[in-house]
């Protein structure tokens, strides 16, 4: 996979130790399929972290698992204090704090952009209109498509619309963003104007988990990279080492198919 | 190879004028009739049929017709005879609802209208306390004006109702419920919870089983034997639930057919933003499914609004019921066909009408690109 050039973060991103989310013991099964095997992982306020792994590997079910998207079976997810279990209200408190990004944008295609953005604050946070609507237009200053307010989600670029889901998720102020292989279904052009925005927001503090095979940003942005195969975290530690350093074979492997071209 | 220069500049090329012939009359007449052998002798064939049906229905309808008159002694009986439409006109409007009590239906009418309007101006801005008072206000204030007994109106019974007012009763009703009973029934149908969804398809696939008739029969024959001694439910308000179970079983179907088609990153992302379900069903996935099937639900609708006329067998008289009704009176034997022409003519009026605001509702509603 080519390396796509990204702006070098020009602020320094700090870790804090305040845990964020803690997963001990996690494990999850499709049918008979054993997907995710004891997963224990704990991310700080402020961390970048960056899963990359083959496909299939269960990287996207993980990230997943945090929000809800998907259940798992056995073990604990606890999210800023509040651990996931089958209480709704629990799940719901989580989904407001933890905001995602999907492979495909799943920006909804019958509301405007600005409707797109303040959909969940207006509805979740109970936030009047025009204070939504304040706080949606200087996010989509900030992912530089202001000028898009008023279209539909059918008439952007697919790189814009990747920017407005970004812009979506901000909206509701999550203090986790999960990222699902953000870039995946873009253009190579396209790649970078996503990419931008996610270094930015890395500069700005925000607490980012992130499955994608962009190596370029592992290596900038990211402060861990975690590496998963068949359901397992076979190997994880900061980019340098990661990447110079691979102590495990299969992480060699990966890693040779991934930047030999 | 061509000697001439190129006359632009590469990449300087401007836009040209489509050939004449493709565009306007003309040049549709070629493409769509005239375009081969066979289909100049289908287009000859075409005209030769319509210039065979056409006239004499229009000498018939029109020509030949006699419109005014007062009794059966002034139709020369050469085309039709919409004297006698005209002479039974408040019967197949009204039924036997009194005379002196007709204007309640009238003023019901128009109020409809009148409340309806604004909801059609696109810069009108309380559109949402429009709709709450036509489906909540509306309904109440026409029951009170129908049935009457109260406000120092005459109260009258259902059995004297009948012609278009009951069509109309019957269809508005069944349309209205029939879409949120069909919504629910849908979600339930989908939904994890084993009970629920047994319960939905359960429901749905027994309403759909049986034909309307025997929901109707049922409901005027069969049901009034379970009740107990001295209990009495109007049989009108029998048929309405039969017929809004009825279709509000159909609805369900179709409205399924449209959630099953909205991709599942939509419910993912709506909840990923804390959406509770029911907020990610009204908010985001109910106006993408019911806009794809506006096709499917105006269907449902128009051939419910045509079923109704299936009510004459218990013993109301519908439009079309009042119709065979008046065409049995002696004085007026003989013009059968002018009655169903007539009674054809406003079931299509209405059903073109739901259909051509179908359209422009799916055209609005567009956003795709």
């Amino acid at each position: 996979m080519s390396e796509i050039a990204i702006q070098a973060p020009t602020k320094e991103m700090t870790v804090t130790d305040d845990v964020m989310i803690n997963m001990i013991g996690v494990h999850k099964w499709y049918g008979e399929f054993h997907v995710l095997k004891d997963i224990n992982l704990t991310v700080h306020k402020g961390e970048r972290i960056v899963i990359c792994g083959p496909s299939g590997s269960g990287k996207s079910t993980m990230i997943r698992c945090i929000n809800r998207l998907e259940e798992h079976q056995q073990g604990q997810i606890i999210v800023e204090g509040t651990e996931l279990t089958g209480d709704l209200k629990h799940v719901e408190q989580i989904r407001k704090e933890v905001g995602m990004v999907f492979q495909h944008f799943n920006l909804f295609p019958h509301l405007s952009i600005l409707d797109n953005l303040t959909l969940a604050p207006i509805w979740v946070r109970k936030m009047p209109k025009k204070e939504a609507e304040e706080v949606a237009m200087n996010l989509l200053e900030r992912v530089k498509i202001p000028e898009q307010a008023k279209k539909y989600p059918g008439q952007l670029s697919g790189g814009q619309q990747q920017r407005v889901a970004i812009a979506r998720s901000l909206c509701m102020n999550p203090k986790v963003m999960l990222f699902d292989e953000p870039t995946s279904a873009l253009d190579p052009e396209m790649i970078k104007e996503v990419l931008d925005v996610m270094v930015e927001l890395a500069e700005e503090g925000m607490t980012m988990m992130c499955v994608t095979h962009e190596m370029g940003f592992a290596k900038t942005v990211a402060n861990r990279v975690i590496f998963m195969d068949e359901g397992q975290i076979i190997e994880e530690n900061e980019p340098n080492e990661f990447f110079n350093n691979p102590q495990n074979d299969r992480t060699k492997l990966f890693l040779s198919q991934i930047l030999s071209h | 190879m061509s000697d001439q220069k190129p006359t632009h500049k590469l990449g300087e090329h401007p836009d040209w004028a489509p050939p004449s012939i493709t565009i306007g009359a003309v040049g549709w007449v070629r493409a769509n009739m005239l375009s081969s052998p066979l289909n100049i002798f289908l287009t000859l064939l075409c005209g030769y049929l319509i210039y065979l049906s056409v006239p004499p229905v229009v000498q018939w309808a029109f020509l030949d017709a006699d419109w005014f008159g007062t009794n059966r002694d002034d139709c020369s009986r050469e085309g039709a005879c919409w004297i006698y439409i005209g002479f039974w006109f408040k019967q197949i409007m009204y039924g036997r609802y009194p005379d002196t009590e007709v204007w309640r239906i009238n003023f019901a009418y128009a109020l409809l209208v009148v409340a309806a309007i604004p909801l059609f101006v696109p810069s009108f801005r309380w559109k949402g306390w429009l709709s709450v008072f036509l489906l909540i206000g509306y309904p109440i204030i026409a029951f009170y004006l129908f049935v009457g007994g109260s406000f120092g109106m005459e109260h009258v019974e259902t059995p004297l109702w009948g012609g278009l007012f009951l069509t109309l009763v019957i269809s508005v009703l069944g349309i209205v419920a029939s879409l949120p009973i069909g919504i629910v029934l849908a979600l339930g149908r989908r939904s994890d919870m084993p009970v629920v969804k047994a319960i939905c398809i359960g429901f749905i696939e027994f309403w759909r089983g049986i034909p309307l008739i025997t929901v109707l029969f049922m409901s005027s024959v069969m049901f009034p034997l379970f009740l107990p001694e001295g209990m009495h439910f109007d049989k009108l308000i029998r048929a309405l639930i039969g017929v809004m179970l009825f279709s509000a079983a159909y609805m369900a179907e179709v409205v399924r057919g449209g959630l099953q088609a909205i991709p599942k990153g939509q419910t993912e992302a709506a909840e990923a933003l804390g959406l509770s379900y029911w907020k990610t069903m009204n908010l985001v996935i109910m106006p993408q499914a019911l806009k794809l099937v506006i096709p499917g639900i105006v269907n449902t609708f128009i051939g419910l609004f045509k079923d109704t006329t299936l009510v004459l067998i218990i013993g109301l008289f519908d439009l079309l019921g009042m119709i065979q009704l008046v065409g049995t009176n002696p004085d007026w034997l003989g013009f059968h066909i002018e009655g169903y022409v007539f009674a054809a003519f406003v079931f299509w009026c209405f059903c073109f009408s739901m259909s051509r605001y179908s359209q422009h509702l799916e055209k609005k509603l567009h956003t795709g690109h």
